[in-house]
């Protein structure tokens, strides 16, 4: 029955508050490198905007006694080729080629953003259309299109800019095209959709916050590279002479190269570290944004085995059998204790003190919620902890031999030999570029040290006995052609391909139908029985404990509560935690009954019918 | 009888094919179903019988090709942009996935004012409102300005829920709402829905593979099979004593929380499908 007390709701106890929560902006800042290039870019910006007041001469008034003149107080870095003023042409420089690679930017920001949202967003013929265009942009050579340009509407740093900025526009469009039919199949943007919100809200609130980091950040790589191309059009003199820019400035002093090397220092080092910090800048700024994600999925994975420290370990319930046990001692998991390193350099432990004895030919649940550590402590006996978990005390006695302490080697001869498993999700355990017949020959050959000939004769029959009513056909398909049950069966006919003394079953039933789940678990029944396999099965379903287990034990925040032979714990579970999981079940609850309105208390059933 | 509010008439539902002139696949054939003011209706069906697209049809989410969605009599398979957002009012949806339902980089807050700054209800009405949203789900009145990611599996459905209830909508379509959480916090969301639906009368479209959650909440219950609705009535009828030879295969396949009554019911299923396969 499900207890009406909602007072003390357990769920509601809400976590501490999330530090990760500082803006982009701000934990860049903590980065000397992000720090420094950004001091260099405002002050190169501050320069451009008030190089008129900056700017000690005209930039491009020539002097006809000051040509090649070395740097003097009244030119400070010296006078060009043309007798212009060095450090006025540097200044404005700035202005004008910043000015340029901004005209590219924006113009390839507002083509590529925009047409990525709208071709992304509403799909059909705007994506054919849009990805037509652009593939088309993508396959001109931008040098010829920019020389032939010049050729036709004469030097302009504008006008190239601009086209430029449209050739450059694919380079946003692939980011926010990408990105956005990525979000717009999220459920919460169907959720926007049904609370009524416009598509222009839709794509201003959650489609472009997915986009900005990443624009911003290609910003920053797009603004280099038009800078680079600009100077290096302006270097092969193809620029507008009237208009002094850093590129212009290498082009003069490349030919005076050998009399005044000077001059050719200043715009390359304006240029060089222009391009340089722009690239820092996006490396830390996409750093931190990987860093913000990473300690996300790194709470979610400590916090599926959410145990916790303080937990005062209680005493563990045990029923008594109800005769002498019999079959020998297949594992023996004695005092298990499984931790992971936690950020403050400790470790957090998952697993305390887990104790479980399987014997032949018997099958062993252990039953809990997420986070109570049972596929942790599964995982352990097969020595396959995630990166970072490690056993950390007690012992896995199986055949004689203690698997905490065996070598890796020795390990992988008798997981797949005398240890198989198998696992929740059927589909992502078998390699999608193989056929199922190669993935179940391969470990046999290895493992048993058979010929192909006899180990493709031993799948079959396998195939044929887990059920597959054409096993021929099956050992040829690849694992996309077959269902998620077929290939659970595989799984199994894999598994006990190498007459296993234990397996380990890791929620084998939970991604099935469950009129498929009925069938799987009739399987698993029958085989347990013809090969007296001894099995730890992981579940969270009590019913699938009720079918197959002859023992259970009852896992909560790491360990075990309650355990011995199945049908006492289910007749009298005696630890609260047990009596709380199984008073949740629904199957005893009453059921909702027909709709009553004042007024009618006949049973509404107007168009209740069976087919 | 309380007023009919959803009257869903011989709808088929096909996705367009893959490719120049590919076959469409169609998701439903021509089914029908209503549902009433205050009621719950359940949707049972396993993986790929349709139960989720009749859900999204509903929603206009998915293509309705033949037959109509009336809702208060209006036909709404084919509404427009506009006539949508003015039935977001009407109809909300509590979609499974508690974390790729909410915006992760919205506080909660956020998220439950979306709904009622688009209809522009004033600041102070809509925060009033919040905090009695969060008071109906039981969620801490100081939940607001966090983020999703901060909140357990069950207290972000709460959420959802919550979502779902801010412009007051006279039909949920719950799109397995509880599929994705832990045993007794589903028991507590269910309870959530019921308590719910008896305050406020709002009607529930509840779909979910599981026949113990849907008999536990639903007022009528329909199976679906290969995108068609096979059995339609009472729930504790359709779900204690199922009439079609598939709801009766989906009832004895779902295993029961006590050996005992688990071996009987094996060998039921046993002889059931003998049976059936004679």
């Amino acid at each position: 029955m499900i207890s009406p007390a909602h007072t003390t709701d357990p769920e509601i106890v809400v976590a501490p508050r999330d530090a990760s929560k500082v803006s982009l902006f701000r934990r860049v800042l903590r980065n000397p490198l992000a720090v420094a290039s950004m001091g260099f870019l405002a002050i190169a910006v501050i320069t451009a905007l008030f190089a008129h007041f900056l700017a000690p001469h005209d930039p491009n008034t020539a002097v006809i006694q000051n040509v090649l003149a070395p740097p003097n107080s009244e030119n400070l870095l010296g006078a060009d080729g043309a007798g212009r003023d060095v450090l006025s042409r540097l200044i404005f420089g700035a202005q004008f080629s910043l000015a340029g690679a901004l005209v590219a930017l924006l113009t390839s920001m507002i083509i590529g953003v925009s047409g990525g949202l709208l071709a992304g967003y509403f799909g059909k013929w705007i994506d054919t259309a849009w990805t037509w265009v652009i593939s088309l942009m993508m396959a001109l050579p931008t040098i010829i299109v920019l020389l032939a340009a010049r050729a036709v509407v004469g030097p302009s740093l504008w006008l190239s800019m601009l086209i430029f900025g449209v050739m450059l526009s694919p380079a946003f469009f692939r980011l926010v095209y990408a990105s956005v039919t990525a979000v717009r199949n999220e459920l919460y943007v169907d959720a926007a959709r049904v609370s009524g919100l416009g598509d222009g809200r839709i794509i201003a609130v959650h489609i472009l916050s997915v986009v900005r980091a990443p624009i911003v950040i290609q910003s920053a790589i797009v603004g280099g590279i038009a800078l680079a191309v600009q100077s290096g059009l302006e270097f092969l003199g193809l620029g507008d002479i009237n208009v002094p820019t850093w590129g212009s400035m290498l082009s003069d002093g490349f030919t005076n190269l050998y009399t005044s090397p000077m001059l050719i220092l200043w715009p390359a080092l304006a240029i060089g570290l222009t391009l340089i910090s722009l690239t820092l800048l996006a490396n830390s700024l996409r750093d931190e944004l990987e860093r913000s994600n990473a300690p996300r999925k790194q709470r979610r994975k400590a916090k599926a085995p959410a145990a916790t420290e303080a937990e005062a370990p209680s005493e563990i319930i045990r029923h008594e059998e109800s005769g002498a046990p019999d079959g020998e001692v297949v594992l023996e998991v004695t005092n298990l204790s499984v931790g992971y390193p936690s950020p403050d350099g400790g470790l957090k432990k998952v697993v305390h003190d887990v104790s479980l004895t399987v014997r032949r030919g018997e099958v062993h649940g252990l039953v809990g919620e997420s986070g109570s550590g049972k596929t942790q402590t599964a995982w352990s006996i097969l020595r396959l902890l995630p990166e970072g978990g490690k056993i950390v005390g007690g012992s896995i006695h199986f055949q004689g031999r203690d698997l905490a302490k065996v070598s890796e080697r020795d390990m992988q001869k008798i997981r797949g030999r005398s240890i198989a498993y198998i696992p929740q999700e059927p589909m992502s355990n078998l390699d999608p570029s193989f056929t199922i017949g190669s993935q179940l020959v391969e470990p046999m050959q290895i493992q048993l040290g058979i010929s192909a000939k006899e180990a493709k004769e031993r799948a079959l029959s396998l195939l044929a006995r887990v059920g597959i009513p054409h096993p021929e056909r099956t050992f040829a398909a690849y694992p996309h052609e077959v269902s998620g049950g077929m290939a659970q069966r595989v799984l199994i006919a894999g598994a006990i391909s190498c007459n296993p003394d234990l397996l380990i079953a890791d929620e084998p039933t939970t991604a099935l139908d469950v009129t498929v789940q009925a069938e799987v678990l009739d399987l698993l029944r029958d085989l347990q029985k013809e090969f007296r396999m001894a099995v730890v099965l992981v579940t969270h379903n009590f019913g699938v404990v009720a079918d197959l287990c002859d023992r259970v034990s009852v896992m909560r925040l790491g360990r075990i509560v309650e355990t011995g032979p199945t049908e006492p714990i289910f007749e009298s579970p005696r630890h609260p935690y047990t009596q709380e999981l199984l008073g949740a079940i629904l199957s005893e609850a009453e059921p909702r009954g027909p709709l009553v309105t004042a007024g009618n208390s006949a049973s509404p059933s107007p168009k209740g019918a069976v087919r | 009888m309380s007023e009919l509010l959803l009257d869903v008439q011989n709808v088929t539902v096909e996705y367009p094919g893959h490719g120049f002139r590919g076959n469409p696949f169609r998701a439903l054939h021509s089914v029908s179903v209503d549902v009433h003011r205050g009621e719950c209706v359940g949707l049972v069906g396993e993986s790929g019988s349709g139960k989720t697209t009749l859900g999204r049809a509903v929603l206009g989410l998915a293509p309705v090709t033949d037959g109509q969605v009336l809702f208060r009599g209006e036909d709404i398979a084919h509404a427009s942009r506009t006539d949508r957002r003015r039935l977001a009012s009407d109809i909300q949806v509590v979609f499974q996935d508690p974390y790729t339902s909410l915006n992760p980089s919205l506080t909660v807050e956020q998220i439950l004012s979306e709904p009622l700054d688009v209809r522009k209800v004033p600041r102070s009405e809509s925060s009033k409102r919040i905090k009695d949203l969060f008071d109906m789900v039981r969620l801490p009145a100081d939940a607001g300005n966090r983020l999703p990611r901060e909140f357990s599996g069950g207290q972000r459905q709460r959420i959802a829920i919550a979502r779902a209830l801010a412009l007051q909508p006279a039909l949920i379509v719950c799109d397995e709402p509880v599929s994705a959480l832990d045993l007794s916090t589903q028991a507590r969301v269910l309870e959530l829905f019921k308590d719910i639906q008896e305050q406020t009368q709002v009607a529930y479209l509840f779909v979910s593979h599981d026949l113990e959650v849907v008999r536990h909440i639903s007022h009528r219950v329909a199976v679906m099979y290969r995108g068609e609705i096979v059995e339609f009535g009472d729930g504790d009828q359709v779900t204690s004593r199922p009439q079609h030879p598939y709801t009766q295969r989906l009832f004895f396949a779902a295993p029961v929380a006590d050996p005992k009554a688990q071996a009987r019911r094996r060998e039921e299923r046993r002889q059931l499908l003998a049976a059936q396969n004679a």
